[in-house]
């Protein structure tokens, strides 16, 4: 009883009204998200990129310049509009005949573009950002609400308000709701899509760059590195909501609002994530079509073939591989400790990138939570040799522990199919790495594992660059000599056959769930290697060492080499990770380099260099 | 008669499959033609290649003399040339109002678009009491006449149908043709792609017999009404 | 037809307000050839989904040989002889014709697969690594069979037999699709318009195919729009409409029954109004309106 009357007494009014507030922002995010899964059928990452922009562009009109708030408000929105407008006309269009998922990874790019583009305008540390908004609160009952608070609201339903008249007051409206019903009969009355599409960018443009002002104001300071998490807030809104319903999205951002604001009232505040990928988890499982879906959901047709083009995989001659591999093995003869190292580390990551282009590639599922893996390997191995376990035979447990946990982890989403994969694994991805960070008693929490032991085989250390250089060089080349061999056998046909199609393959026998859990369970072991062999080579992780730019950096080199190429992947890490090393200008630049490279090989070469296994 | 539309010649293909083989075809104006075919014989691609939804490997579609093959669907509408789709495709989320004007959404011509939505809601005034109902929760057969009133709010030369009785019942399909008539009153041809050959060569002028992409047979309705040889471009031309 | 080997009783199937199939009654003997018919919407696929396992029916209850398998799932199915091919053709285009094959054969791989609880995914992984020899022989023998079924195609496939599908002609990925599901073994075969999109040389040449495993012996379901194969293959015909079966009977019963003329054509009248005038010569010459031999050539000419 005492901890119920503890419980009772909590400001709950206060959490609240806060959880409406910052729900208000919340929505503003996934009616954009919304708008454009509507019309074109896209989960548009770059959505927390435009939100930033927003931001920024506030605090140039607002501390640089000077300009009232109600201006401030009209130019973030003009200019973060012709954002969203630009990035259909650029990046979204040029891809119309391709697979669905591309558009889709071509916004992760122009996200990765657009963030690094803030951190060389503006600097990648935050910035105060205040309007001179007067600090009152008002009682009521025993809850506070303060101007803020009403000047943050009133602006969202504003905006809502706006985009309802839009909606349903224009005649360009009646063609966005038309289209979102139904594009084709919507072309054949003579609607222009082109024209809808973007119309509807540039509107989630607007809302999103509004939000980005009003969030800076709620906290007094924007952060450049917020653009991702508040992304995957609108996400989690509209999965709640129901994708392409925008008032859905509305009750989903405010439910969202209230379920993190109660829950940091009971937990604390380093919880505040976890409850939103929780809640995409569970819905994505139970309510796949949001809680405002009323019947049943009607079968999906497969996304057949995913991204895997339909081209011949370039195979490389024998002898050349074998002498890259002869070169391979030389190379720290030449005695650049630097370049060995930087070689290491491709290694690595190259190891990484097979696990994922077995699992993205051969067998179809986009992963966008590929770090989650590593990280399981990482932690296993650190967590039991600090204690005192040799180091080989922690490599060993944390692969399995990943193979283990991460296939477990996955499971659910096997059933998940297309963009709710990418979605799935996202959200598996960020809650492995927030357990990390929240679960102190086990992980250490944000201060991370130090002092890890450096690589050793059976007892015998290996000193210097050049010994972990061979050791990482034989690891991966042992893993991607294995990963050919089951390539090779019944399996790797099974695993193509789910991936080209699920239902064909299940009518001829095939339990796809079954198979997707090997191909998880082998990738996991590689990934766990990789994540493992890294710890012990940086001695120090922590929970934001395996993020979602890491699985994003995966997946960039898989696609890179062709996904489900076993050399591809090898050479797309060895080009991703180690080029940008060599050159320093562009290590500074490094993500607008991924991201570019993303989007133009999407819209020139989806098959990758090597073409897709 | 004047020829409105003109297909001449074309070969359209569905991925590899060849769906036509030198497609030849005439609506003339003010006219009812028809094309009939049984399951798979190509007629809902000669919708869509007349609508630039497909375009033709070769051959040519022209609307009043004018080449309209491969250009883009909303220019094809202003050519003068609606359609009511197979399964209606309303915008069953929207009001019956607004399905009328998204019919009209080609056009910017506010006086004359009044003019119209005036005009088809004295043809179908049984829409008048509904205007604000979502046309989703309509019965099949009003939502027929939704569509129908939506391809005239294009003021149109010529309304292409793809199956418009489709699982409608008997009753509502003999309402259906007196609609069909009614459009045709107006001064609009109507282009109809049927499977049931008896309706729709009652009130058609000419009929066209597509059987796996090849016109088979043609003639006036009447001719064909009695022609044995179009049972067998259905059912197949023996006994076991 | 005394020993039916699979039985069908009341299937039913709604989507929303519509009821797609509606209280189908079915049954196939041993070595029968059954083929349903009925104009687009009729419910034919949907009747094959629900008895192939890719539905599921709200009602009813489909028996093989004796066993209930209502609802099972469709590698369940598999699993126990029921074969079918798609509609549209459900290749694996980025695998080889050999691979694809290969897959049919998936459900009769005992050596390679596992079926021990708990660490038989272990293993699968563990033999696929290692290769012991009864995994390679067994591999090897289900090429040697997959080979065999494709060579029944002639020159069609076997020159193509490590071309990946989606190089093929459309008509060579249908002939794929058949050799997939005789590579299973089936104890029946659900054939979902299997010469949609041929031309006319290939569709003889497919009926000819069929008529072949018909000879053999094999339980044949079929579903075909080509009414003159269906005519000649069936032992009998089912025909649908609006999810119900409208007639059933011998090819002659069925294709003459006013019923099916009338749901094709809209009413029983049409085109009957001269019977008499069913001279040979006429009907032949319309279907061989074109130049088609020309353009056989062209579609071949797709192939890689």
């Amino acid at each position: 009883m005492e901890s119920l009357s503890s419980l009772m007494a909590m400001p709950w009014l206060d959490y609240s009204i806060s959880g409406l507030v910052i729900g208000s922002i919340y929505a503003l995010m996934a009616v954009g998200l919304a708008l454009i899964f509507g019309v074109a059928n896209l989960i548009n990452f770059a959505h927390g990129a435009v939100f930033t922009v927003g931001a920024y562009i506030g605090w140039t009109c607002l501390v640089g310049i000077g300009l009232p708030l109600g201006v401030t408000i009209v130019v973030v929105a003009a200019v973060s509009g012709a954002a969203g407008a630009l990035i259909e006309w650029l990046a979204i269009r040029p891809l119309n005949r391709q697979s669905r998922i591309a558009p889709l990874l071509a916004t992760i790019g122009v996200a990765l573009v657009l963030d690094q583009i803030i951190h060389i305008v503006f600097s990648p540390t935050p910035r105060a950002l205040s309007a001179n908004i007067p600090d009152w609160r008002l009682q009521i009952g025993n809850g506070t609400i303060g101007a803020i608070d009403i000047t943050i609201a009133l602006t969202a339903i504003l905006s809502a308000a706006a985009l309802y008249a839009f909606l349903f007051r224009t005649k360009l409206g009646m063609a966005v709701r038309a289209t979102a019903q139904d594009d084709d009969a919507a072309k054949q009355m003579g609607v222009n899509i082109n024209a809808v599409n973007m119309t509807v960018f540039g509107i989630a443009g607007a809302l999103g760059g509004i939000a980005g002002l009003l969030v800076g104001l709620y906290y007094n300071s924007i952060d450049p590195n917020a653009s991702f998490q508040m992304m995957l807030k609108g996400m989690v809104a509209i999965v709640i909501g129901g994708m392409a319903n925008v008032p859905g999205a509305i009750g989903g951002g405010l439910i969202l609002g209230l379920i993190e604001s109660w829950g940091i009232g009971l937990f604390g505040a380093s919880y505040r994530n976890l409850f939103a990928f929780v809640v995409l988890l569970v819905m994505l499982l139970f309510r796949p079509n949001g809680i405002f879906s009323r019947g049943k959901e009607r079968p999906a047709e497969p996304m057949t073939g995913t991204f895997v083009t339909q081209t011949k995989a370039v195979t490389l001659p024998k002898p050349l591989i074998w002498v890259l591999i002869g070169i391979a093995v030389i190379l720290p003869m030449a005695n650049m400790p630097y370049i060995t190292q930087v070689m290491t580390n491709a290694y690595l990551y190259g190891l990484a990138a097979l696990a994922l282009t077995l699992v993205s590639g051969t067998v179809g599922l986009v992963s966008i939570g590929h770090a989650a893996l590593v990280a399981i390997g990482a932690y296993a191995s650190a967590l039991l040799t600090t204690k005192g376990l040799p180091v080989s035979l922690g490599i060993v447990i944390g692969g399995a522990a990943a193979a283990l946990l991460g296939t477990a982890l996955a499971y659910p989403a096997f059933r998940l199919r297309g963009h709710y994969v990418a979605i799935g694994t996202l959200a598996l991805g960020e809650i492995v790495s927030l357990v990390i960070l929240n679960w102190e008693g086990v992980t250490n929490g944000a201060l991370g594992v130090f002092a890890i032991p450096p690589l050793e085989i059976f007892g015998f250390p290996l000193y210097g660059t050049k010994a972990s250089y061979w050791f990482v060089l034989a690891l991966m080349l042992l893993m991607a000599g294995l990963q050919v061999r089951l390539l090779k056998s019944h399996l790797g046909r099974t695993w193509k056959a789910i991936r080209e199609d699920t239902v064909a393959a299940e009518t001829y026998g095939v339990a796809s769930n079954y198979y997707k859990g090997l191909a998880f369970g082998f990738a996991g072991f590689t990934a766990g290697i990789a994540g493992a062999v890294t710890a012990h080579q940086w001695s120090f992780i922590n929970y934001d060492s395996f993020n979602l730019l890491f699985s994003v950096l995966i997946l960039t080199m898989a696609i890179l080499g062709g996904l489900g190429n076993v050399s591809g992947a090898i050479l797309g890490a060895i080009l991703v990770a180690a080029l940008p090393e060599m050159f320093r200008t562009l290590a500074e630049y490094r993500m607008l380099f991924y991201g570019a490279a993303l989007i133009i090989l999407i819209r020139f070469r989806p098959q990758g260099l090597l073409g897709s296994g | 008669m004047k020829p409105l539309l003109q297909l001449e010649n074309v070969n359209s293909f569905y991925g590899p499959v060849q769906v036509h083989f030198d497609l030849s075809l005439t609506v003339p104006e003010n006219a009812i033609v028809c094309l009939l075919g049984g399951n798979a014989s190509g007629k809902s691609t000669t919708m869509k290649t007349i609508l630039g939804l497909q375009v033709p490997k070769s051959g040519k579609v022209t609307m009043e003399g004018r080449d309209i093959t491969g250009l883009p669907t909303p220019e094809i509408v202003r050519a003068g040339i609606a359609t009511v789709p197979e399964a209606r495709r309303l915008f069953g989320d929207m009001t019956v109002r607004e399905n009328l004007l998204m019919g009209a959404y080609a056009r910017s011509d506010k006086p004359g678009i009044d003019e119209d939505y005036e005009k088809v809601l004295g043809l179908f005034p049984r829409l008048k009491q509904r205007l604000g109902q979502k046309a989703g929760t309509m019965s099949g057969g009003e939502q027929q006449m939704v569509a129908m009133a939506r391809a005239l709010m294009a003021r149109p030369r010529l309304i292409c149908m793809d199956e418009p009785t489709m699982g409608l019942s008997p009753l509502f399909v003999d309402r259906v043709l007196e609609l069909i008539a009614t459009v045709r009153q107006t001064g609009v041809s109507v282009f109809m792609v049927e499977q049931n050959a008896s309706m729709a060569l009652s009130i058609a002028d000419y009929g066209y017999v597509l059987q796996t992409g090849r016109i088979v047979l043609e003639g006036p309705a009447g001719d064909l009404l009695a022609d044995p040889r179009i049972r067998s471009a259905y059912l197949g031309d023996t006994a076991a | 037809m005394s020993d039916a080997i699979l039985t069908a009783t009341g299937i039913t199937r709604r989507f929303g307000g519509i009821t797609a199939v509606d209280g189908v009654d079915l049954h196939v003997a041993e070595g029968e050839f059954l083929s349903v018919i009925g104009p687009n919407g009729a419910g034919k696929t949907t009747l094959f989904n629900l008895i192939s396992g890719q539905d599921r029916m709200d009602g009813g209850k489909v028996t093989l040989e004796g066993r209930d398998i209502t609802n099972l799932s469709p590698h369940k199915m598999a699993e126990i002889g029921v074969a079918r091919t798609f509609q549209h053709g459900r290749v694996f285009g980025n695998l080889t014709v050999m691979d694809n094959v290969l897959i049919g054969c998936h459900v009769r791989l005992k050596a390679a697969r596992s079926r021990v609880p708990v660490i038989g995914p272990v293993l699968e992984l563990g033999k696929a690594l290692i290769q012991p020899r009864a995994v390679r022989e067994e591999e090897e023998a289900m090429r040697e069979e997959a080979r065999a079924i494709i060579a029944t195609f002639g020159e069609r496939l076997a020159p193509r037999i490590d071309n990946p599908t989606y190089s093929l002609s459309y008509a060579n990925r249908r002939r794929v699709e058949i050799a997939r599901a005789l590579a299973l073994h089936p104890r029946i075969l659900i054939l979902d318009e299997p010469t949609a999109g041929m031309n006319e040389s290939e569709t003889a040449e497919m009926q000819e195919i069929i008529a072949g495993l018909k000879a053999s012996g094999r339980t044949i379901l079929l579903i075909e729009h080509k009414l003159n194969m269906v005519m000649q293959l069936s032992d009998r015909v089912m025909a649908m409409d609006d999810g119900k079966v409208i007639s059933h009977g011998t090819p002659t019963e069925v294709r003459n029954d006013p019923k099916v003329i009338e749901a094709y054509l809209g009413h029983s009248s049409i085109g009957g109004a001269r019977p008499a005038a069913r001279d040979s010569a006429e009907p032949q010459e319309i279907i061989t309106v074109g130049p088609a031999q020309g353009r056989i050539g062209r579609t071949g000419g797709a192939e890689a």
